[in-house]
């Protein structure tokens, strides 16, 4: 099963690599991680996908909460969240390929934010199912680069994380 | 305003801390010089930093106090890692303070510089690197915090150098809040009332308990909880001690070269009482196979990570392990009655008792076994007894009953051999008046021998017991059963004569070879040499093996008993 786990972690050097440590030395899935401070400096803000069994998840976040750097952790997905990821993709825009890439970027409501006379790039923010539909939409051969975030999310509504 | 070096010593003064072992070298030569200049703290110099961190740890688990070692950077560091991981691995509290380059030379691959941050992270229940001398104090406060409380673990303070040497105002924190560390030490009420109407409908108990109940001091509590409920308690290797093993309700060490009784106990029972313990692989065999059984699982523990991490557990209980037993009493004296047909389960008990599953042949060679039970008479029982690990360890653990907390020292977790003797040294600065045996084997005792000279230097009386067959016996014990005796390197050739290295370091050796002769030479290392390091080199029937075993992958009823064979 696909989760998203959000930690808020204190703001020291270091505090990233106890949370990858972690998961690479107990054997657990890192889809995407990212990671920045949030409206207090000294919080830093982590959003981890991955994947598991209950059990796995279970001892997922009792060790990630027994880390001493860590304030927080939920996992946002087991309950109503929203999550968005943003991708920058440059794709080949010459000849008749140009006025298509234009419509696709329109089709997902993505903007173009780089044009030269022959590439464009691409800003897409949206689920990361959205992102891998735009993919999967295009022609490969004239995708030229991508570059993903990784999933962010936070609680709908009432469900807050904050310290 | 002071040197950060003073401020370091200051700290541990404040620590209420008594000895420090160590060894010095270039970046920590400020604190050195600070240690120098007093007396509160006293410092063990040992002949290689491992050893400063094994003793540290024992110190901490022969005591209630937290252990500390000062070592240097680089190699100083380097080599604390495996002392830290073994202290890390049976949650032993302790805080190792590391030199460092000074911070206007970290990254530049100066000389003895290695990121001690990185290389320790995965083995310590946290570690900080003093970036400025302002937090210098208080570091070392949140240190011994973090060691000290919720699950305990060992703690590292990385100072570099130009730290020490700064001058700072001292002002040492009296209490420590940290919003991201605030263990849980009260049991859930709710979860502790469901646990005690299980206990009620139990027929077939078992209390099964480990190093949980050492490290928070919950002896007292565990024996007073079994005795009103009458039910039968295991230890883990790390829980021996926890309950006395010469009480009736003890049905011995359980796992895999656990009592015939006690493994049995614990697969059928229909109701396990886990205090302090993780149901780790040594301790449950194949999980499928311990699976199998249906029971209901009661859990105890104060790390919430522990709790349903191998074994589903039916009530989770996280807290403070004599806090929660005591909530438990409290709430038995409200007309708490146990099931009559624990009775028939006693019968049970007892008809595996009768297989008397640690029996042995004696031979023409002395039986480590022997030696064990001799070494139990001679000391009455209270000794503390630190061990290597491998064959003797298992021997020590199982014919050596310990009745106390504390008194058993071994590396359960890790398995790290070469503890045994620095593992004396702790005790001894823990316990100056203690009896102290360290049990190991010709292959164990050589990986820390050169503290024989700490020994010799601080007069540490500690009697080695050396069960030596030889052979690296375990290993040896697997490739006799599983790999049709094909003793690949397991055969120690060129042993040196234990006798006279002990007497090169200054210290007493003797070598026993004739059953006859154990007791009286145990005897003579006790009393007549009581002040003195008795190297005793028993040379034991080379074929001895540990039983009963369960064999890797086995379920805990699949053992191997000494009848069998």
């Amino acid at each position: 099963m696909r989760h998203i786990i959000s930690i808020l972690i204190e703001n020291e050097s270091g505090a990233l690599s106890r949370v990858a440590g972690l998961f690479s030395a107990r054997g657990y899935n890192i889809e995407s991680l990212t990671v920045a401070p949030t409206e207090d400096p000294s919080l830093s803000r982590m959003t981890i996908l991955t994947s598991g069994s209950d059990e796995v998840l279970e001892q997922i976040t009792k060790q990630l909460n027994k880390l001493v750097d860590v304030v927080k952790v939920v996992d946002l997905s087991e309950a109503a969240h929203v999550e968005r990821e943003l991708m920058l993709i440059k794709v080949r825009a010459t000849g008749k390929d140009r006025e298509e890439m234009k419509r696709m970027a329109d089709i997902f409501r993505g903007r173009i934010i780089d044009v030269t006379e022959s590439t464009y790039v691409i800003e897409l923010t949206g689920a990361s199912s959205k992102l891998d539909s735009f993919i999967a939409a295009l022609d490969a051969g004239l995708i030229l680069e991508t570059v993903r975030t990784g999933v962010c999310g936070i609680g709908r509504g009432d469900r807050i994380l904050k310290v | 305003m002071i040197s950060g070096a003073e401020i370091v010593i200051r700290c541990l003064q404040e620590e209420k801390v008594d000895c420090v072992f160590g060894y010095p070298g270039g970046s920590v030569l400020h604190i050195y010089d600070a240690l120098f200049k007093q007396d509160q703290v006293k410092h063990i110099l040992v002949r290689h930093e491992q050893a400063a961190v094994h003793a540290a740890d024992a110190y901490s688990r022969s005591s209630q106090r937290v252990g500390v070692a000062l070592v240097t950077s680089g190699p100083g560091v380097t080599n604390t890692v495996t002392g830290i991981a073994t202290a890390y691995m049976d949650s032993i509290p302790m805080v190792v303070l590391t030199g460092q380059v000074p911070s206007f030379y970290i990254g530049q691959d100066a000389f003895q510089e290695c990121d001690t941050v990185g290389i320790t992270r995965p083995c310590v229940k946290h570690n900080f690197l003093v970036k400025d001398v302002k937090d210098l104090a208080v570091t070392i406060k949140k240190a011994f915090h973090i060691a000290s409380t919720g699950r305990p673990g060992p703690v590292v303070v990385d100072i570099p150098k130009d730290i020490t040497a700064q001058m700072c105002e001292f002002d040492y924190p009296k209490t420590i809040q940290m919003r991201s560390y605030n263990p849980v030490v009260k049991g859930h009420l709710g979860q502790i009332k469901k646990a005690v109407q299980i206990l009620q409908e139990a027929k077939r108990p078992v209390i099964y308990t480990g190093g949980g109940v050492i490290l928070s001091d919950a002896a007292e509590q565990l024996t007073k909880l079994a005795h009103k409920l009458n039910f039968p308690v295991t230890n883990t290797l790390m829980g021996l001690g926890g309950y006395p093993a010469t009480d009736k309700q003890f049905i011995g060490m359980l796992g895999m070269h656990g009592t015939f009784e006690a493994n049995n106990a614990m697969h059928y029972a229909d109701v396990i009482l886990a205090i302090g313990a993780r149901f780790d692989d040594r301790v449950i065999g194949n999980p499928e196979h311990f699976g199998e059984e249906k029971r209901r699982v009661i859990h105890i523990d104060i790390d919430p990570s522990s709790i349903s991490k191998r074994v589903k557990v039916d009530v989770p209980i996280v807290g403070n392990v004599p806090d929660v037993l005591e909530e438990i009493v409290k709430l038995m004296d409200g007309g708490f009655k146990t099931d009559p047909e624990v009775a028939n389960w006693w019968r049970q008990i007892d008809e595996w008792r009768g297989r008397d599953s640690l029996r042995y042949k004696q031979s023409e060679h002395i039986m480590p076994q022997f030696v064990m039970e001799k070494l139990y008479e001679v000391t009455g029982g209270n000794a503390f007894i630190t061990s290597d690990v491998g064959q003797h360890q298992m021997f020590a653990a199982q014919y050596y009953k310990f009745d106390k907390p504390r008194r058993w020292i071994n590396s359960g977790g890790l398995g790290t051999m070469g503890v045994g003797l620095p593992y004396g040294m702790g005790v001894l600065m823990a316990n100056p008046d203690a009896q102290v045996a360290c049990v190991t084997g010709e292959g164990s005792i050589q990986m820390c021998i050169q503290e024989l000279s700490t020994c010799k230097q601080y007069g540490f009386p500690i009697k080695i017991i050396n069960l030596n067959n030889g052979m690296l016996g375990m290993v040896r014990q697997w490739q006799e059963m599983f790999y049709s005796k094909r003793y690949s390197q397991s055969y120690v050739t060129s042993l040196p004569d234990f006798v006279k290295l002990a007497e090169a370091y200054g210290h007493v050796g003797m070598k026993i070879e004739k059953p006859e002769d154990v007791e009286p030479a145990l005897r003579k290392a006790f009393t007549e040499h009581k002040d003195d390091l008795v190297f005793m080199d028993f040379i034991i029937d080379p074929g001895a093996n540990v039983f009963p075993m369960v064999a890797a992958g086995k379920g805990l009823t699949e053992m191997i008993l000494a009848e069998d064979l």
